[in-house]
């Protein structure tokens, strides 16, 4: 698929802000997974007006592949600056695929306390589940092969951009 | 050479030394360790990482805070450990260091954590898995006779950056018994890797290795001189045994002379940092009033300390 059709990520933001508004509580608290789903909620909670800073998350100590892969050479530092407990959460990504990083970080929020709900939201579910995970919020379907990968980019200007990358 | 600390990746496959160990792979340990810090605030202070690992912490010498600290961080990281006080079990009944190691792996050890009062210990244990091809077998050395005692260079070396965010243009006092300090060595070794400035090895001449200067440190032997300037300063503990030894006239000539004080400090930069491995002799190398006053940071360093230990723990395992 050449660059030119894929779609442009920046509106597909300001779609997904406006799926989630309707069901939107005065408590809702974003969480962001690093580093696509982090640019991401950081938009969400510019678009819906949310005052609370977002939750921060990078999987790489929950990861179920440790053991074949060892650990990410760069880990990103996971904050939660809000109580979890009690609140409704809504988990952010980029790219929903094998749900396996979803599964996760959603034992990684438990840590911090129990929500009142956990849900999904992302700007691509390119298919390809492993897990019984499903998004309640998302943009985009697109059917992906096995050495594809599709990459959320910020450019200079901090512009959200989709890139299409081929794997060997 | 064959560096037995790392796999033919060139990653860290035990932690015997600082000694020969890259910038990267130090700075590596760091940044990772930023990360578990946060670990230690949650309501679960845990992670998933190491369930199911077995760690061993093999004491063949007394120390309770080191093998406390390791213990959380392995706990920390969901590990099981499991605590042998050597000195009173086997070894008691003449069994060898390796046959006790080769037992060990045998109830499937994943990670040793070695303290031992002979210097290369923990070498021969890795030297071991190695040719009983037990390569996914970690040894991590928590402290080997006067050689090394790396993570607690790296504990130092995290809180030296936490403080003075860079290493480049830093003066750094190390003061006290030099020459039995394995803390000294893996603090050299980390400060030259890392690039410090100046590193000032501040002793009298008999509590200095020999051979000192060709470690790249200035030699001191006046407390005064070797702290005006200076960002940080390490106090080193001086031994019970050194105090009734023949290399000191005593303890209090000795706190006289190189015990850290207030006026003694005033001529340090402003902004020092006291640093100190622990336990203290408070009265003999370092004043009350410097360990509880502000610049101390000798706390702080027990809790970094925990969070570089899950990163190598961590790192280790992953390896």
């Amino acid at each position: 698929m050449p660059l030119s059709e894929l779609p442009d990520a920046e509106a597909q933001c300001a779609q997904l802000a406006e799926l989630i508004r309707p069901q939107l509580s005065p408590d809702t608290a974003l969480v962001g997974i690093h580093s696509g789903g982090v640019w991401v909620a950081r938009r969400l909670r510019e678009l819906l007006g949310l005052s609370d800073e977002i939750g921060l998350i990078d999987v790489s100590f929950y990861r179920d592949d440790f053991g074949e892969k060892g650990l990410h050479p760069q880990i990103k530092p996971t904050s939660i600056p809000f109580d979890v407990e009690g609140r409704p959460l809504i988990l952010v990504d980029d790219v929903l695929y094998t749900g396996r990083t979803t599964r996760a970080a959603i034992n990684e929020l438990f840590d911090y306390g129990r929500p009142a709900s956990i849900r999904l939201a992302v700007l691509a579910d390119r298919g390809g589940r492993e897990l019984p995970i499903c998004a309640d919020y998302c943009t985009w379907q697109i059917d992906l092969g096995k050495h594809e990968e599709l990459v959320l980019e910020a450019d200079a200007s901090a512009h959200l951009q989709w890139r299409l990358a081929q794997h060997a | 050479m064959h560096n037995p600390q790392l796999n033919s990746n060139g990653e860290l496959n035990h932690l015997l030394s600082i000694d020969g160990l890259p910038r990267e792979v130090l700075t590596h340990i760091l940044d990772t360790a930023s990360n578990f810090l946060e670990v230690s605030d949650r309501d679960v202070k845990k992670v998933p990482l190491l369930r199911g690992k077995s760690v061993f912490n093999l004491f063949f010498e007394n120390s309770t805070r080191t093998r406390t600290t390791f213990e959380i961080a392995a706990k920390r990281l969901s590990a099981d450990v499991i605590n042998l006080d050597v000195s009173r079990s086997s070894t008691a009944k003449g069994e060898t260091l390796l046959d006790t190691v080769d037992n060990l792996v045998a109830m499937h050890a994943d990670m040793f954590v070695v303290r031992h009062a002979s210097s290369g210990a923990p070498y021969l244990i890795a030297d071991h898995l190695h040719r009983v091809g037990r390569n996914d077998v970690h040894v991590v050395n928590a402290g080997d006779g006067r050689h090394a005692h790396p993570t607690q260079g790296l504990l130092d070396m995290y809180t030296i950056r936490h403080y003075k965010k860079d290493f480049t243009n830093l003066r750094v006092a190390i003061v006290g018994d030099i020459l039995h300090s394995r803390v000294a060595r893996s603090d050299i070794h980390a400060l030259s890797t890392l690039g410090a400035a100046e590193v000032r090895a501040v002793a009298p001449k008999t509590l200095l290795p020999s051979a000192v200067e060709k470690m790249g440190v200035r030699v001191c032997h006046d407390l005064a001189e070797g702290v005006r300037d200076c960002d940080v300063i390490i106090m080193l503990r001086l031994q019970n045994e050194r105090m009734n030894g023949t290399l000191l006239p005593s303890a209090g000539e000795y706190s006289k002379c190189y015990g850290l004080t207030p006026k003694i400090l005033a001529l340090a930069r402003p902004d020092a940092i006291v640093m100190h491995p622990g336990p203290m002799n408070r009265g003999v190398e370092i004043d009350s009033e410097v360990a509880d006053g502000p610049q101390a940071v000798i706390l702080p360093q027990v809790t970094f300390g925990i969070a570089v230990r899950m990163a190598v723990l961590s790192i280790l395992a992953g390896n």
